[in-house]
């Protein structure tokens, strides 16, 4: 008990000390994570509409596949992305292995499915008949596609919200194709592993509390949004 | 009816589903300012056909024409489209509040934040929508949604709206304001529309044609009355509501006064078939008088046939008798009659009704010719 009491308070002196290493931590953490859902959100809605509005052979095996992708172990992805950036693999001549960059890939990866998956489930509860009224209106295809993606916002931003959820938690596939360099690609979760390792529990706790506040804070943000968008 | 100038042409308008045709229309032509009900069973093609109209279903041939002009690209669709309102069963409306909902056709039309404001203010307020602008459309109840619908169909002024089932599943008086409503501005604002509809009172009501489909094509065309009253086939005649569909031959036919012979039964009717032709003889219920007593030489009807009350149905303000005689008739009766004349199930009455009241349609007709009666 004493532990997680000292721990926690010498976290709170850190964190209103404005550590300058805690807080280049946390800074990344964000950065690369941010980055890594805007991917997803682009590619996941982007892919995600197009699945769910179109009709095509094969598309329920995608869909599928796109779920499978949902709940994608971690470490699994950080595996494939470093053989990918291996110095010999297919992409490794681009140098990307234990940078931020090659997080910010892995990261995508995870989150895309996620986005991608809420995002198809989202538009195909939509009513069939509102594309036939949003046509009906005199609307083109891009202006019916924005459409529906208005109407399905709220499910959207839940994805968003899941991704983003799903990324900045990730330790696995970071410290693997991160490297957890100090100073360079250490974000909050690689961080907080290797000081449980040292029995440096202060600084993890510090590092976890910074974890929760952000994901709270987002999800928070993100929620405030979805309410003020339904009218009275 | 006064044939105007035709805005929408359709011809050998084909559409498939799963392999399957689902609608085969000749010809068909909705004319500027016209009213048409489309009636039908369901699965006829009415919805399918509304949206033909509007490029919004793949069609396997067949060409349109607006005012002459060929509908040929994407380009031109759109551009169609943008003439034509829909209101669809379900008001569909978007998760939104109410005012955005009405001005949604027009801001697809990239019309101007000013018309746009002067537009859904005054057709909020032609539907009684004013104090409920900043609500959510998802707050309403059924027959302000439909309101909505209608008031974001009509804020973008067509020249054609095409109304799919708009008020199903509303109550009556709920659906009789909102129908004189649409009924104003569509007669103020001289637009051609085309109605889906199941009721029938409805369609008589509002239109200057009716269209009864079946099977994915047409089957008859023409003026309420002639519709209602002289159908072409057995289907439409069911349809329309000619309870008692009977098999008859011509015996004779002296200057269209025709005797009939149905079920050993002779029976006069008006018409212009020929002695020996197989016909159906329909006969509307509301056509058929019930007496207690003969009514002989006093009545005007030239049928007269005793019978035995074998069923009695509830029908609202009406009821519904079948009468056994030779054959099997249907009558409405108010419940007033039936309570003044002392009606039971078993009682032995009279049923009367005029030849004029009996329509003939030969047995040899084909189920599914267009035909249009004036």
């Amino acid at each position: 008990m004493d532990l997680i009491l000292e721990g926690a308070i010498k976290a709170c002196q850190l964190l209103l000390s404005l550590d300058p290493e805690v807080l280049g931590i946390a800074l990344l953490s964000l950065k690369v994570s941010g980055l890594a859902t805007l991917l997803s959100v682009v590619l996941g809605v982007g892919f995600g509409t197009l699945i769910a509005l179109t009709s095509f052979p094969g598309k329920k095996a995608l869909v599928s596949v796109v779920n499978t992708g949902m709940g994608l172990p971690p470490v699994v992805v950080g595996l494939f992305v470093s053989i990918l950036l291996w110095r010999n693999g297919p992409l490794g001549f681009l140098e990307l292995l234990y940078t931020p960059t090659a997080i910010v890939i892995a990261q995508s990866v995870i989150a895309t499915p996620i986005v991608m998956g809420i995002t198809i489930s989202a538009m195909q509860n939509l009513p069939a008949s509102l594309r036939l009224q949003i046509l009906a209106l005199g609307a083109t295809r891009s202006q019916m596609v924005l459409m529906l993606i208005k109407e399905a916002r709220l499910p959207l931003m839940a994805g968003v919200m899941a991704g983003f959820g799903g990324v900045i938690s990730e330790v696995g596939a970071s410290i693997m194709v991160g490297g957890n360099v100090r100073g360079y690609t250490r974000v909050l979760t690689t961080a907080t592993v290797m000081e449980t390792g040292r029995g440096n529990f202060d600084i993890a706790i510090a590092l976890s509390l910074i974890l929760l506040l952000f994901c709270f804070l987002i999800n928070y943000f993100l929620t405030y949004i979805q309410q003020r968008e339904r009218p009275r | 009816m006064t044939q105007a100038v035709s805005v929408l042409d359709v011809k050998n308008l084909r559409v498939d589903r799963g392999g399957v045709q689902i609608l085969d229309i000749p010809s068909f032509s909705l004319h500027a300012k016209e009213f048409v009900s489309l009636i039908g069973p369901n699965g006829a093609g009415k919805s399918t056909l509304l949206l033909a109209f509007m490029g919004l279903i793949k069609k396997r041939s067949g060409a349109l024409k607006y005012r002459g002009e060929l509908i040929h690209c994407d380009a031109s669709w759109l551009e169609l489209r943008r003439r034509i309102a829909m209101v669809l069963q379900e008001p569909l409306l978007f998760d939104s509040t109410v005012y955005e909902n009405v001005a949604s056709g027009l801001r697809i039309r990239g019309l101007g934040r000013s018309e746009i404001k002067s537009r859904v203010g005054a057709y909020l307020e032609r539907f009684n929508l004013t104090d409920m602008a900043q609500r959510s459309a998802r707050k309403l109840s059924g027959g302000e949604a439909r309101r909505v619908s209608l008031a974001r169909a009509f804020a973008v002024e067509p020249e054609m709206i095409f109304f799919d089932e708009p008020f199903a599943n509303l109550d009556a008086p709920t659906r009789q304001t909102l129908t004189e409503d649409m009924d104003r501005i569509i007669r103020e604002h001289g637009i051609a529309a085309v109605l889906v509809t199941h009721d029938q009172s409805e369609a008589l009501r509002m239109s200057n044609r009716i269209v009864v489909m079946n099977g994915g094509s047409i089957v008859q065309q023409g003026t309420p009355a002639a519709v209602m009253n002289k159908p072409v086939n057995e289907f439409v005649a069911s349809f329309v509501g000619m309870e008692t569909i009977l098999e008859g031959v011509v015996l004779g036919n002296r200057d269209l006064q025709m005797t009939l012979s149905v079920a050993g039964n002779e029976v006069d009717a008006i018409g212009d078939h020929l002695p020996g032709d197989q016909v159906y003889c329909c006969i509307r219920p509301e056509n058929v008088t019930v007496s207690i007593i003969d009514p002989g030489r006093k009545s005007s009807a030239r049928n007269v046939f005793a019978a035995r009350i074998a069923d009695i149905a509830s029908m609202g303000p009406f009821l519904k008798l079948r009468l056994e005689c030779a054959f099997v008739l249907t009558a409405y009766v108010t419940c007033e009659s039936f309570a003044n004349l002392e009606l039971a199930e078993g009682r032995e009455v009279y049923a009367s009704f005029k030849a004029t009241s009996v329509h003939a349609i030969s047995r040899r007709a084909p189920d599914t010719p267009l035909k249009e009666s004036a």
